[in-house]
């Protein structure tokens, strides 16, 4: 059903559904952003409607909601090893179509990979129903048109902002439309974004004597004088899942503490260190063939439905070396081409 | 909803010091690993590791466990009635059914003896099993020797060349295990077999070219990897290469897998 909101019922409507929902949001911190004088949008709880930037893309994906930075897995006293316990109260997610599309990604590795459910990914992402946010059209990163994630029709709701600091919404999920009794009828229903400034074309890799030959490619040397290996990127895009365990012990009691989940980054020197000294991908060029092949090949030839990167831009945005992943992408296409001329296919 | 990651308490049996920096911790548990599978072990407040499983038994599984990282070291304080903590047992173990009836070849460098342990245990236990088993396993030095007890048994089930990569020992060659390859005897096999490498990655990445100079097929030899592991259940994406997860698939794939399996 379609409804047309006005600012006024806007926030008595959130302000409801706070009372059984945790709502969030992507929300402005004022001059919090990298450079002077700049801001930062990131997710956080809303009370307001006025508090849910809805003109500009997110810096940070929506995807620190479902599986924060860090995060309590176990508790330990003594020797006894309790798993955190987790909130209820369902979780009300504002996002656009690539961040929802992120979610698909992140529940094929989280609750499906090697037929194991991870229980802290799966206990959150039951708590959340999305509210789909009309894409404006992104930004000049943006490329979800050639990943296929400019649409999406998981939402329980969707809204688009009418310009005066009210809504347009489509509500389908029937324990959201008690909530819009007061609101006037409307039509509406999102619209998607059907192109956009940037396009991006994943690489053909044929077969693994192509993939082996693209490893070894100088295209990747490139990086070891650009990419200063911060992990800027891991951490802004909306579909990477890969994190470390670390325990801690309170204060100033050994017998207690906790086991965190906390994220890691393949763009970081170490990530795949051993106990006994041994480093893979010593360099920032074999570290970001890592994470390339991973989000436009790897992740497709295993699970074989959609690629792994949506498209969202927020590397580049985030890069502080200026790297374009839609840019990378093209050069990988150059020297999977050069390769493939020179097998003959 | 079960969590997989949930570690189960279990009682340190026996701590046996194998050699300079490496001790085999004997553990309770009913679990049955297959050879070959590792489990994770933690110790609350200091971490977590994947670490293979190096013999089993009624209610027991071994660990060998070199003294080099942070959770190591404090498993080093651990002794007997201490507890540990396992889940597990994860990945894919020897194919011991495609290995039957086969004259089975097994080179090992360092402590890569442990994931082929408990195999050449059941190898020397049930002389049917396989047609022959020849081991070539390399030390760095006399200190890194670990299991000398059961590699002097082996001596008389097995064919054996066993080697120091520095240093002399009666009894033993001297050299890297790829120099003896060529030592091994496949003619004499009737093309039914079978090798198996486990060792750090290069001692692995030149003994499988060498395996082949020597005219092994590929489609015969098996290796086992060891990476890092925060989870062992595939979410952490630390032991990933391509759209291979090391814990899931492996950590023992065929060598014509393992060949394109590169970091």
């Amino acid at each position: 059903m379609g409804f047309r909101i006005e600012a006024g019922l806007a926030d008595e409507i959130l302000r409801e559904l706070k009372k059984s929902y945790q709502i969030y949001a992507p929300k402005r911190f004022p001059g919090q952003g990298r450079f002077a004088e700049t801001d930062l949008i990131r997710y956080d709880e809303v009370s307001a409607l006025s508090e849910i930037v809805f003109d500009e893309k997110s810096d940070y994906p929506a995807k620190e909601v479902i599986t924060p930075i860090q995060q309590a897995i176990f508790y330990f006293t003594e020797e006894e090893y309790r798993a955190s316990r987790g909130k209820s109260k369902p979780i009300l997610l504002f996002a656009r179509p690539c961040d929802i599309n992120a979610q698909r990604v992140q529940a094929k590795i989280y609750a499906g990979n090697g037929g194991y459910e991870d229980l802290y990914y799966t206990r959150m992402r039951e708590r959340v129903k999305f509210v789909l946010m009309e894409c404006p059209g992104g930004d000049d990163t943006c490329f979800c048109a050639s990943m296929g994630t400019n649409r999406t029709d998981d939402y329980g709701m969707a809204v688009r902002p009418d310009g005066a600091g009210g809504l347009l919404a489509e509500v389908r999920d029937e324990e959201l439309l008690p909530y819009f009794s007061q609101a006037p009828a409307a039509d509406f229903t999102p619209a998607f974004v059907t192109e956009n400034e940037t396009a991006v074309t994943p690489p053909e890799i044929p077969d693994k004597e192509t993939l082996l030959k693209l490893k070894a490619h100088p295209v990747w040397q490139e990086f070891n004088g650009r990419c200063i290996s911060c992990g800027a990127c891991t951490l802004a895009c909306s579909t990477c899942t890969c994190f470390t365990t670390r325990d801690v012990v309170y204060g100033d009691n050994p017998e207690v503490g906790e086991r965190r989940r906390v994220s890691a980054s393949c763009q970081v020197e170490g990530f795949s260190d051993m106990a006994g000294g041994h480093s893979f991908r010593p360099t920032a060029g074999d570290r970001m063939r890592y994470k390339i092949l991973h989000k436009f090949h790897d992740y497709k030839a295993r699970f074989g439905d959609m690629h792994m990167c949506v498209g969202c831009g927020r590397c580049t945005s985030r890069c502080p070396a200026y790297i374009s992943v839609t840019a990378t992408v093209a050069k990988v296409n150059a020297a999977v081409a050069e390769i493939r001329g020179a097998l003959g296919q | 909803m079960t969590n997989p990651v949930q570690p189960v308490p279990c009682k340190i049996l026996s701590v046996v010091q194998e050699s300079e920096t490496e001790w085999t911790f004997r553990v309770e548990t009913d679990v049955r690993p297959q050879c070959g599978q590792f489990m994770q072990l933690s110790i609350p407040m200091v971490g977590e590791a994947p670490i293979s499983v190096s013999a089993q038994g009624d209610g027991w599984v071994e660990f060998t466990i070199r003294s080099v990282g942070k959770v190591t070291n404090v498993i080093f304080q651990k002794e007997p009635g201490d507890l540990l903590f396992l889940r597990g047992p994860y990945g894919k173990g020897w194919p011991l059914e495609q290995f039957r009836d086969k004259h089975m070849v097994v080179i090992t460098g360092g402590t890569g003896l442990a994931p082929v342990r408990s195999m050449l245990r059941r190898f020397a236990a049930e002389p049917g099993l396989v047609r022959s088993v020849t081991l070539v396993a390399g030390f760095k030095d006399e200190g890194g020797i670990v299991f000398r007890q059961e590699l002097e048994a082996w001596r008389t089930p097995f064919r054996t060349i066993y080697t120091l990569d520095k240093g002399e020992k009666e009894g033993w060659r001297t050299g890297l295990v790829t120099e003896f390859v060529k030592e091994i005897p496949f003619t004499t096999f009737d093309r039914n077999y079978a090798a198996v490498v486990v060792g750090p990655p290069p001692m692995m990445k030149f003994t499988g070219l060498e395996l082949l100079k020597q005219g092994v097929p590929d489609d015969r030899i098996w290796m086992s990897f060891e990476r890092k592991m925060s989870c062992a259940v595939g979410k952490c994406g630390h032991c990933r290469i391509d759209e291979t997860y090391v814990c899931l698939e492996g950590p023992v794939f065929p060598y014509t897998q393992a060949r394109y399996l590169v970091d």
